[in-house]
């Protein structure tokens, strides 16, 4: 293997990497915070490519927890400062909740 | 209170004694439907409209939230603490005690430790109920089953007699359902159905739980969205309380034969609702918390009247 052929496979291979990685350029893009502020989830309602981590960050002086309603996702109890983070790899509507304040409600839109 | 074991109702030299312990403590006095609150003085009034004392009392604590820390209260173990000193200053020891949740503040096996370790120094028997926030371990309520529900059905429900009354704990804060409130389940309602088949209906009964049984605030989630079925088995009954704790502060209600009553908590206060944007720990001038939070004295009269209950704050401002 002479020298170009070995610069242009491993330039190759940077390129494929670099192709590789742009579905999930928007991820790191995109990653997302989902506050927890006076018994609310905010925003309230997201938007967000397939593949965005969202963290949900309690700021309260009381737990909360982040569960899909569908059972998706839930997270421990989330003390003041503790966060959650999911990945929401795949297109669809999920509705969360609070499961100590179920009146907490939230939604995340995840498009294509 | 139930002090004056020797005569009728409270009388003045009862009323006295109480002040002692109870510093302002407000007596709620229900008759006719119509709740009186009164300080010293209308501690007369209920004597005279009172019937026999039986001498039978029991004491409800509730939110030791024990493991909070927030400003709100730094130490919420040393309120419990105090709580439980006023609990043992009882002239008149009560037959026991209810906790009506919240006793942690995140289901930690070290929480419920101190608690359990705290609340026994009353040498009282506790009857307890979970609040949601003991049900958040990894196991969504081992943790609480494990230590306090022997004898109990589902999630922790249970009932027993005691003093000429029917006592019924209930669950609502298991398996919460997104955008609602508290909740009892279907389960739950079949055997409370079933526990009062055969009952007679001049046995007083009381009902604990820890969210409201009756809606305070809906956008709070102060309330229980099943209650109604629970209450239309208990409306045949002449006397029933219900008894809640959740939202930290008293709030009463009466309809029919039927007396709402909430509890302080010994840990925080949260806000009045429509006061602020949203519940949660309130903080208050130092000076001030003791008042807010506290003990609630149940009596338990029989006849038609409804029982006798008194909330004492941990101190005066």
């Amino acid at each position: 293997m002479d020298r170009f052929r070995a610069r242009h496979r491993a330039r190759a291979i940077i390129i494929a990497f670099l192709f590789a990685a742009i579905p999930a350029l928007p991820v790191r893009a995109a990653d997302t915070a989902v506050n927890i502020d006076n018994f609310t989830f905010t925003p309230k309602e997201l938007t967000v490519k397939a593949g965005t981590v969202i963290v949900f960050h309690n700021r309260d002086d009381i737990p909360h927890t982040v569960n899909g309603t569908n059972g998706e996702f839930h997270s421990k109890a989330l003390d003041t400062d503790e966060s959650f983070s999911f990945t929401f790899a795949k297109p669809g509507t999920y509705e969360y909740f609070c499961g100590l304040h179920p009146q907490m409600t939230g939604r995340v839109v995840v498009t294509p | 209170m139930s002090d004056n074991k020797q005569d009728t109702g409270i009388d003045r030299r009862g009323a006295l004694e109480c002040m002692l312990w109870a510093g302002t403590g407000v007596l709620w006095t229900l008759n006719g439907g119509v709740p009186k609150s009164s300080q010293l003085l209308g501690m007369g009034t209920a004597q005279a409209a009172g019937k026999e004392a039986t001498g039978f009392s029991f004491l409800q604590i509730s939110d030791s939230h024990i493991g909070f820390n927030k400003p709100a209260n730094p130490d919420a173990l040393g309120t419990l603490k105090e709580a439980i000193g006023k609990v043992s200053a009882l002239p008149a020891k009560p037959a026991f005690m209810i906790h009506t949740g919240d006793i942690t503040h995140l289901s930690r096996p070290g929480q419920f430790d101190d608690a359990e370790k705290t609340i026994g120094e009353a040498k009282l028997d506790v009857h307890y109920v979970p609040g949601e926030h003991d049900l958040v371990d990894e196991d969504k309520g081992k943790a609480y089953l494990d230590r306090f529900g022997k004898n109990t059905k589902g999630s922790g429900w249970y009932s027993f007699d005691a003093g000429g009354a029917h006592f019924i704990g209930l669950v609502n804060v298991a398996n919460l359902k997104a955008g609602g409130m508290g909740s009892l389940g279907e389960e739950q309602l079949a055997w409370l159905a079933e526990d009062l088949k055969g009952k007679g209906t001049s046995t007083p009964v009381v009902v604990f739980a820890h969210i409201p049984l009756w809606i305070i605030s809906a956008d709070w989630g102060w309330g229980t969205e099943d209650s109604a079925r629970a209450l239309a088995l208990l409306t045949r009954f002449g006397s029933v309380t219900v008894l809640n704790g959740h939202i930290h502060q008293l709030v009463q209600k009466v309809e029919g034969n039927v007396t709402f009553h909430t509890a302080r908590s010994t840990a925080f206060p949260q806000p009045a609702p429509g006061t602020a944007s949203a519940p949660g720990p309130m903080l208050v001038p130092a000076e001030k918390l003791r008042s807010l939070l506290g003990i609630t004295s149940v009596e338990v009269r029989h006849g038609k009247e409804a029982l006798a209950i008194t909330d004492t704050p941990l101190a005066t401002s």
